[in-house]
C-alpha cells in the first residue's frame, strides 16, 4: 500500500505503511521511526513504531498538522538505510512450567501436545521484537509456530508476576512488571525485563531477536 | 519549604507534564489529568510551566506548612481553606509554618493541583517526575501519596509574599462544567463505524462509568455498532483518543493510558477540551461531542495557552 499521513487528535499524526503483520513491514516501520526521531525538528516529540505504523507525537504550539505531515512525507521518501549492522540476539532462559507457568499442562491439553513438544517449539524459533507496549518493557514478538497458536484468556488474570513468559494468538511476550495480563502463562525468566531506576531500563529494543531456551 | 500530608481521603500523586521519548519501550506518558490547571498553579509562583506539583483527586486532603511556603492551587472540585480563611482556588497564597491547607472535595470536579515554589522535589526518572502507579516508578517511590508523607520544594529559597494573594481571571479559564460539549477531530478508524455511528456519537449525550481512573474514561450511552469485525493491528495511540471496544461504549485515554492500543479509535477529543473532560464526575457530568478540523483544535489550543502566558508575564 501507498504509506497514509493522516491525524490522530491535534497532537499527533498515524504514519501506515501496511495492512499486514509482516517482518519486512514492521523492518520498515522501524526504520522510518529511527530516522524520524534522528531529525532534529523543533516541536517533534516522539516517533512510536508498532507492528504496521509509526505514531508521531508533536508539539501542537510549535508545528501544524500540515507542517509535520510536509516534514514526514520527506522521510517517508527517503531511502532505508540498509542494516549497518545485524540485529541484537538475546538468549533468554525459561523455567518452564512451575509455579509461574501456570497454563503450560492446559496449553498442551488443548493443543494436543506433550508439555515437552510445546517447550521444544517455543524455544526452537528466533523471534523478532515487533514492538514494545502495554507495560514498560513488554516485548510483542512473533511470530510464533503455528503449532502453538491458541487466543487469549477470555477473563484476564487480575495479576501476573515480572518475568513470566506468555504466549497469544501468534505472539509470545514477557511481562516486564507485575500487572493484569490474558496472555496464556508458559514459564517465567529471571532476567530482569524493566528497571526504571537502571542507566539502561529495558531488556529488549524493537527489532531485537530473542531466543528462548529451557533452564531447570 | 515543605509540606506534611495530615489526612487524604482520595488519590493523591506527583505530577509533571509527563514522560516524553519512551512510548517506544511502552512507557505510558503519565503527567497531570488536566495539564491546563498544573500549569496554571506553575504560572502563579512563577515556576516553569510544567514542573512538578501535586495532584490530588477524588477526595479530600488536609496538609500542614512545616516551614514557610508560597504555594499555589488550581482545579476543579474543591473548597480551599488555610488556616482560618476559606479561599479561591486558582490563586496564589502565602503560608506560614504550622498553618493547615484544606482541600475539601465538592461534588463537582475531580481534580487540583498544589503546587510549591519550586517545584516538588522528587527524582526524575526517563525524564519526569510525573508517579507511573502500574509500573511503580517516579514521583514519591512510585505510589500514591499518604499521610506523613512529607513534600519538599526543590529549590528551597526565602518565602516571597509578592508572589502570593494572586488570583487567575475565570476569564483566562477552560470552561469547566457539569454539562459539556467537546470537541472531537475523527478517525483514524472512521471506516470501521457507519456514517450513522458516526452521528450517534455526535449526537447523543455520554455519562463517564465509575470504573474510570487516571489510564482512561469510560463512556456510557446507546452502543454504537462497527462497521466492519475486522479487529485493528495494535498501534501508538495518545491522551484523548477514543477508542471503541466491541461493546461499543467508548473509551477515552487519559493521561495514565497505555503506550498502544488495539480497538478502532473513531476520534480524538482536542487538547483544548482534555481539561474539561479530565474534570468530569462519573454519573454525574453530561457529555456530547461536536466535529472539529486538526486546524480549529491547534488554533484553540494555541490561544488558550496564549492566554495563560500572557497572564504569566504580566504576573513575571
Amino acid at each position: 500500500m501507498k504509506p497514509s499521513i493522516v491525524p490522530l487528535g491535534d497532537s499527533a499524526a498515524l504514519i501506515q505503511l501496511g495492512e499486514t503483520i509482516h517482518p519486512s513491514v514492521n523492518q520498515r516501520v522501524r526504520a522510518l521511526a529511527k530516522r524520524i526521531e534522528a531529525s532534529a525538528v523543533n516541536g517533534l516529540i516522539e516517533a512510536v513504531p508498532a507492528y504496521t505504523t509509526v505514531l508521531v507525537q508533536y508539539d501542537p504550539l510549535m508545528l501544524s498538522f500540515a507542517q509535520i505531515k510536509n516534514i514526514l512525507q520527506e522521510k517517508i521518501d527517503q531511502p532505508d538505510e540498509p542494516a549497518s549492522h545485524k540485529p541484537r540476539l538475546l538468549e533468554i532462559p525459561v523455567r518452564y512450567g512451575g509455579d509461574y507457568g501456570i497454563d503450560l499442562e492446559t496449553v498442551a491439553r488443548h493443543l494436543h501436545l506433550s508439555v515437552a513438544d510445546i517447550i521444544r517449539i517455543h524455544s526452537a524459533k528466533i523471534y523478532t521484537v515487533y514492538m514494545m507496549g502495554f507495560t514498560p518493557g513488554y516485548p510483542y514478538m512473533g511470530e510464533l509456530d503455528n503449532a502453538l497458536v491458541m487466543p487469549r484468556l477470555e477473563t484476564p488474570r487480575a495479576r501476573v508476576a515480572a518475568g513470566t513468559v506468555a504466549i497469544a494468538g501468534s505472539q509470545t511476550g514477557i511481562y516486564s512488571v507485575e500487572s493484569p495480563g490474558g496472555w496464556r502463562l508458559i514459564g517465567w525468566t529471571p532476567l530482569t525485563i524493566f528497571d526504571a531506576k537502571s542507566e539502561s531500563p529495558f531488556l529488549f529494543s524493537p527489532g531485537d531477536k530473542v531466543k528462548f531456551f529451557e533452564e531447570r | 519549604m515543605s509540606l506534611e500530608i495530615i489526612e487524604l481521603a482520595g488519590l493523591a500523586t506527583i505530577q509533571d507534564a509527563g514522560r516524553a521519548g519512551w512510548k517506544k519501550f511502552g512507557v505510558s506518558s503519565s503527567g497531570a489529568m488536566d495539564a491546563f490547571a498544573l500549569r496554571a498553579a506553575n504560572a502563579l509562583i512563577g515556576n516553569a510551566p510544567y514542573s512538578a506539583a501535586i495532584e490530588i483527586g477524588l477526595g479530600s486532603a488536609v496538609f500542614r506548612a512545616t516551614s514557610d511556603c508560597v504555594i499555589a492551587v488550581a482545579g476543579v472540585g474543591f473548597a480551599l481553606s488555610i488556616y482560618l480563611w476559606d479561599l479561591p482556588l486558582w490563586g496564589s497564597y502565602y503560608v506560614r509554618a504550622g498553618w493547615t491547607i484544606r482541600l475539601d472535595k465538592l461534588d463537582s470536579g475531580m481534580w487540583a493541583y498544589l503546587a510549591l515554589l519550586g517545584s516538588v522535589q522528587t527524582d526524575s526518572i526517563l525524564g519526569s517526575a510525573s508517579t507511573n502507579l502500574s509500573a511503580r516508578f517516579g514521583g514519591l517511590n512510585g505510589r500514591r501519596l499518604q499521610v506523613g508523607d512529607v513534600l519538599e520544594a526543590a529549590q528551597p529559597s526565602r518565602a516571597r509574599s509578592d508572589l502570593a494573594a494572586r488570583i487567575a481571571p475565570v476569564s483566562a479559564l477552560p470552561a469547566y462544567s457539569d454539562r459539556l460539549v467537546l470537541d472531537v477531530i475523527l478517525g483514524p478508524q472512521e471506516e470501521y463505524f457507519t456514517p450513522e455511528n458516526i452521528a450517534m456519537l455526535m449526537s447523543q449525550t455520554y455519562v463517564i462509568h465509575p470504573t474510570s481512573d487516571r489510564m482512561g474514561y469510560r463512556l456510557e450511552g446507546s452502543a454504537l455498532t462497527r462497521n466492519e469485525k475486522k479487529e485493528l493491528i495494535s498501534e501508538g495511540m495518545t491522551m484523548g483518543a477514543i477508542q471503541v471496544p466491541q461493546n461499543g461504549q467508548p473509551i477515552v485515554m487519559m493521561a495514565d493510558a497505555p503506550t498502544t492500543g488495539g480497538y478502532p479509535k473513531i476520534g480524538t477529543v482536542a487538547s483544548a477540551d482534555l481539561p474539561l473532560l479530565a474534570q468530569c464526575v462519573p454519573n454525574k457530568s453530561a457529555i456530547r461531542f461536536r466535529e472539529t478540523t486538526v486546524e480549529k483544535a491547534q488554533k484553540k489550543y494555541r490561544d488558550q495557552i496564549a492566554a495563560l502566558e500572557a497572564l504569566a508575564r504580566r504576573w513575571a
